[in-house]
């Protein structure tokens, strides 16, 4: 079975009278180990597909099976268990906690975690962490004294600081020149090919889908190709011509 | 674990924005500060107060004899003598809420120094005790006589300022010899100022001596001219004796026989002896009614009275004082307590309105903490433990700065103070509970909010 399973899944939000369709049936698989850039144009439906997959949010109808389980009809609190055991979050805007040091940044999702781990471990492993992204020299560093790649590879240590599985990473170099992004790309790529990692890139520039491995494309909320693996493997070929 | 991780998280939180936190809770702080400052001082103070009105008598209580009816004609109070000076000792030796007891024996005569005479107010005979039941132990000068004295009937005595302005035209009159009713006594002490009393009347016009000399040297010798009212009150006891038939003249001894050592120490010749009045001391105000208690029911079996029958003594206590006491430090404590209050709750707004404030600033890392795995009642936990922790050291600084503020005030003022470890288990926890009450409503909002739209708020 495959890590992410989602099978014809709708969400569409309620305003006021009006109803806004943003997916509107979508299926798709992600096998454990890919790495796969989510493309679409603006307002296409990729980050609400994404926090869906996330599991910050709920499909208004359709199944999510993840890690062979059906997350879709899970309450809020166990949505926040698997995010916390499963998922690791990149944002565009790094999220990083103003005035608080790189390392207790990183630590910080620890503390939500339910598996007793001592705080010397817990250290231990951001240290690690932060080593791998090449900031082991910065980490008593506050945000505001990084740079945003340094501030981006931060957000990264973070992610994986409960060992998760699967990571997100929503238009990651939206905020970084060219340059960094290359080398934050090369990192998500290292990652993949390293630990095993299953990353998820979203995205709208074609440039940073090259890197993955297979590109999905959503537009209006139905996936236009790379939906599995077989065809995806091929669109992704077409694309990078 | 949790709970430290769930601490130090609020602890690095709070830390974030150290100045806004100390602005925050400097209404607690001033709120805890001004209880703690006002409990001391007040506690101090009420102290003082209740010192001095216990000095003016506010514990005692006075025993007088009963009062004889015959055919339905009643004689007043004092008009049979019941009391004994071993109904004193008694209180004194089986009446726990009672602290002192002395017996009184009152003559009324004039007395004499070189060329000068004068009449005092007051002449009792009791025991050195009497002292410590008026709060009277520091003397201006010389030495209270002793019980020995009391046994021997020295012809001693302590005599108050006013005599000594009257006899001794303000020379020490330690040693010298003055002549109650043609008695003479040594004066071994002289008794410090206390003013008059709160009906207007001089206290410091008075002789105390051994009541055993005043009754058996003075009263019984007692020239019925000079000595009138004691010539009446003599009066009346023999006429009511005579009418009661209470105490025959043949045979019946009432009291045991004294044993020889007894009579050995008491060189006049015994009989039935008894006094004008017993005064005791009740342990504290709060115990006056308990020692009312105590000593009626001693009293009533040491004279053998049968169930159902009256009382043949009366015990007044000193009410008024003792309620209008009472009822001034219920006063002092509920106005601290509304002190408190408002400025608490006004402490806790204050904390209500910058959690909610910094809730709202912080609404990214809210959904970032939820979207890392956070539950909805990991965040509430978060931001109350941070209200909490905020109110909690408010509290503390507030604890250091009433107790500082209120040292300060009797270093400079000698002001009493009294540190009261009530207050300040009060503080902390009404600190705490403000923490909790104010911090919830921010908590809970941060709580419900959604990861999604907090992640995307700008
Ligand atoms: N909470 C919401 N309520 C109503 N409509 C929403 C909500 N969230 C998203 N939408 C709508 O869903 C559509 C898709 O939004 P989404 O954020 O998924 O786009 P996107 O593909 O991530 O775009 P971009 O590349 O600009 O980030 C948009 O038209 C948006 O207006
Ligand atoms: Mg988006």
């Amino acid at each position: 079975m495959q890590l992410i399973e989602l099978k014809d899944v709708y969400k569409t939000y309620h305003l006021g009278e009006m109803d806004v369709p943003v997916l509107k049936g979508v299926s798709l698989e992600v096998a454990r180990g890919e790495l796969v850039a989510l493309m679409g144009a603006s307002g296409s439906g990729k980050s609400t597909l994404m926090n869906i997959l996330g599991c910050l949010d709920r499909p208004t109808s359709g199944e999510y099976w993840l890690d062979d389980q059906l997350v879709s009809g899970l309450p809020r609190n166990e949505l926040a268990h698997i995010r916390n055991q499963k998922i690791g979050f990149v944002f565009q805007s790094f999220n990083l906690l103003p005035r608080t040091s790189a390392l207790e940044n990183v630590m910080m999702p620890m503390t939500y975690n339910a598996r007793g781990i001592s705080d010397r471990e817990s250290r231990r492993r951001a240290i690690a962490l932060l080593e791998r992204v090449g900031l082991g020299d910065r980490i008593h560093h506050h945000p505001s004294q990084l740079s945003g790649g340094q501030q981006q590879r931060v957000a990264i240590a973070r992610a994986l600081i409960n060992q998760p599985p699967l990571l997100f990473a929503d238009e990651p170099t939206g905020n970084l020149d060219s340059h960094t992004s290359e080398e934050v790309l090369k990192m998500f790529q290292r990652l993949n090919a390293e630990e095993g990692i299953t990353i998820i890139l979203v995205t709208h520039d074609a440039e940073v889908a090259e890197h993955a491995g297979r590109t999905i494309r959503i537009r209006d909320g139905l996936i236009e190709s790379g939906a599995f693996a077989h065809e995806g493997s091929m669109a992704g070929a077409g694309g990078a011509i | 674990m949790r709970s430290v991780r769930t601490f130090m998280t609020a602890f690095r939180a709070i830390r974030r924005n150290i100045m806004r936190a100390v602005l925050t809770t400097l209404g607690i702080v001033i709120g805890v500060g001004a209880v703690i400052a006002m409990m001391e001082i007040g506690k101090g103070s009420s102290t003082a107060i209740q010192q001095s009105v216990a000095s003016m008598g506010a514990n005692n209580l006075l025993i007088f004899p009963g009062t004889a009816s015959s055919a339905g004609v009643s004689f007043g109070s004092g008009s049979i003598m019941t009391l004994t000076p071993q109904d004193a000792e008694a209180i004194l030796r089986d009446c726990p809420a009672v602290g002192t007891a002395a017996p009184i024996v009152r003559v009324r005569t004039q007395v004499i120094y070189g060329g000068r005479n004068w009449v005092p107010q007051t002449i009792y005979g009791t025991t050195p005790m009497y002292l410590d039941v008026r709060d009277w132990n520091t003397l201006a000068e010389g030495e209270p006589f002793t019980d020995r004295d009391v046994r021997n009937g020295s012809k001693v005595c302590l005599i108050g300022q006013t005599l000594v302005r009257q006899l001794f035209d303000e020379q020490s009159p330690l040693d010298k010899e003055i002549r109650i009713n043609n008695v003479s006594f040594r004066v071994v002490g002289v008794l410090s100022r206390k003013g008059a009393n709160m009906m207007g009347s001089d206290q410091d016009d008075i002789i105390l001596a051994p009541w055993t000399a005043i009754k058996y040297r003075v009263s019984g010798s007692s020239a019925q001219s000079v000595n009138q009212s004691a010539a009446a009150k003599t009066d009346t006891s023999q006429q009511v004796n005579s009418l009661n038939n209470l105490y025959p003249s043949s045979g019946v001894q009432l009291y045991p026989a004294p044993s020889p050592t007894q009579a050995a120490d008491t060189p006049l010749p015994v009989r039935f002896t008894n006094v004008d009045q017993i005064v005791a001391a009740a342990r504290s105000t709060a115990q006056i009614p308990m020692a009312v208690e105590q000593i009626t029911d001693l009293l009533r079996e040491r004279h053998r009275i049968r169930a159902g029958q009256p009382d043949d003594f009366i015990i007044r206590d000193l009410t008024e004082l003792t309620s209008a006491l009472s009822g001034t430090s219920a006063l002092m404590t509920k106005l601290l307590l509304c002190v408190a209050l408002i400025s608490l709750v006004v402490g806790g707004v204050g904390i209500m309105n910058i959690m909610l404030v910094s809730v709202t600033e912080r609404t990214r890392e809210i959904g970032l903490r939820m979207a890392v795995g956070a539950r909805g009642s990991d965040i509430l936990r978060q931001f109350l433990t941070e209200a909490v922790v905020l109110c909690l050291a408010g509290g503390a600084l507030g604890i250091l700065l009433g107790w500082g503020s209120s040292r300060l005030v009797t270093m400079l003022l000698r002001w009493p103070t009294e540190s009261s470890p009530e207050a300040i288990l009060a503080a902390v926890a009404v600190s705490f509970f403000v923490g909790v009450v104010f911090g919830f409503y921010p908590a809970w909002k941060a709580s419900r909010l959604d990861p999604i739209e907090a992640l995307r708020y700008e």
